[in-house]
């Protein structure tokens, strides 16, 4: 469903990316872990050019864009790609002079071009379905960080996208309110939509994700299944990871 | 003082008629003015550097020039280049042209400071650039904007007068033609000074709730 080839990207001279393969099968849900700094959220931010690749292609669905030809030539498809991949930020990023279901609405029917009522429609099922269909409204600044941040998934759907992608989806939290946003996204992942989460909460990625990739320096260094990934890690640099969060009292947020 | 009350009475039309010219030219040369502040605050913002140099010199001079000396370049100076034009679009072209420099940087700034998130967001839903920018960028840099945007306007309305200068008949003018005729200059002037004071109280009301309204969508806590 989504395809990067050959990913790298470069920050004056500093290698972030070193040359990635990612692939992800339609209804799969992938998470992505490691340490700060290994370059996890800007692999995610490639895969729709919020960041531009140095180098690698990108490929959604039947859309393909070539990092390394001229992308202001590309801009059209660009566009295309992202309309099919869905974005959840840290910061959520809702637009804050538009209500809730304003914010939902906002691609489908500038971007889309969708009927209004149509829109609007679909706006207050994807607000019911992340539980916030009373706050329809009611603007972000009303909002509490996790109503935000489930605004901003039902944003994110409301594009109708094949791939979503979510980096770090409850960083920016209270911890008491990380919980609401899990179930949100766990409720998603159950339905089998094609994810790729970028995460610190290593329960979460243990009990929603069909994958787990541990990424350091920026390069995938182990992935497979979350009971492969997690409990017989084969890379000393997995283990030293996961050794490092257990210590630190992690240890509750890895769930067993 | 008799003879004053009267005369104010007798010169108040002439007085609110030049008062209609000077709204005419405070708004017209605001809305202009605001046009080509924001283009002039795109340019600023290109990547395109001789777009970026072509605004940043245009801000520069106007910024750096009296307005006085603007308007005689237009309304004495061009026409030895056969461009002749009447009292009124001189003023309004003068007062546009160096509204919009103002307005350039107060547009510039208001637009830096809206959250490169904002923009990140509406990339992500496909938006082009120019719906980024209209539907994203420009409602939140607009109620940043606002109250530098209100000063402005109210000091254009006080400029205005200067419009006077090259046979405009706003308010001031038609203070100076009654003086001449009737040597009440006290008066006179206080009265077209009273009248530019309530035109100002007026619009700082409405500036206030303007931002007000533009800003019900932000939480006051």
């Amino acid at each position: 469903m989504i395809d990067a080839q050959a990913l790298t990207k470069h920050f004056g001279g500093t290698p972030i990316l070193r040359g990635l393969d990612l692939a992800v099968a339609k209804g799969e849900v992938l998470a992505i872990i490691g340490p700060s700094g290994s370059g996890k959220t800007t692999l995610l931010r490639c895969l729709n050019f919020l960041e531009v690749p140095t180098s690698g292609r990108i490929r959604v669905g039947a859309i393909e864009v070539d990092g390394t030809l001229g992308l202001h030539r590309q801009k059209a498809q660009i566009r295309n790609l992202r309309q099919r991949v869905g974005f959840v930020f840290q910061n959520f990023n809702l637009f804050p002079h538009r209500t809730a279901l304003g914010n939902v609405i906002e691609g489908p029917i500038i971007v889309k071009k969708e009927p209004r009522d149509v829109a609007v429609a679909r706006g207050r099922e994807l607000l019911a379905k992340v539980g916030l269909a009373d706050k329809a409204d009611v603007y972000p600044s009303r909002l509490s960080g996790g109503q935000q941040q489930r605004v901003a998934i039902a944003r994110a759907l409301a594009m109708q996208p094949d791939v979503l992608l979510f980096d770090e989806p409850t960083s920016a939290l209270d911890p008491e309110l990380v919980g609401e946003v899990l179930v949100t996204i766990r409720a998603l992942a159950d339905e089998h939509r094609t994810m790729i989460v970028v995460t610190h909460e290593m329960s979460f990625a243990r009990h929603a994700a069909d994958r787990v990739i541990f990424m350091e320096a920026g390069a995938i260094i182990e992935q497979g299944t979350a009971t492969e990934v997690f409990d017989n890690p084969r890379e000393e640099r997995t283990q030293r990871f996961l050794r490092k969060l257990r210590d630190r009292g992690g240890g509750a947020r890895f769930g067993g | 003082m008799n003879v004053s009350v009267n005369l104010l009475i007798e010169s108040l039309p002439f007085l609110l008629k030049g008062a209609g010219y000077t709204v005419e030219l405070a708004v017209g040369g605001m809305v202009f003015g605001l046009i080509l502040g924001f283009i002039l605050a795109l340019m600023r913002r290109s990547t395109i550097g001789p777009l970026k140099g072509v605004a940043r010199f245009y801000v520069s001079f106007i910024r750096g020039t009296p307005l006085l000396v603007q308007l005689f370049v237009i309304y004495y100076g061009f026409p030895q280049f056969g461009l002749r034009l009447d009292p009124i679009p001189s003023a309004l072209i003068g007062l546009s042209l160096n509204v919009g420099g103002y307005t350039a940087e107060i547009w510039r700034a208001a637009i830096a400071s809206v959250d490169r998130g904002q923009i990140e967001a509406a990339d992500s839903l496909g938006m082009t650039p120019f719906q980024t920018m209209i539907r994203t960028v420009l409602p939140q840099a607009t109620r940043l904007a606002l109250p530098p945007l209100g000063n402005t306007f109210i000091s254009l309305v006080k400029d205005t007068a200067l419009a006077a200068t090259i046979q405009v008949p706003e308010l001031f003018r038609q203070a100076q033609l009654i003086t001449a005729r009737t040597y009440q200059v006290f008066t006179l002037y206080l009265a077209a000074a009273a009248l530019y004071w309530v035109l100002s109280g007026i619009l700082g009301w409405l500036q206030l709730r303007l931002e007000t309204r533009v800003s019900l969508h932000v939480q006051e806590t």
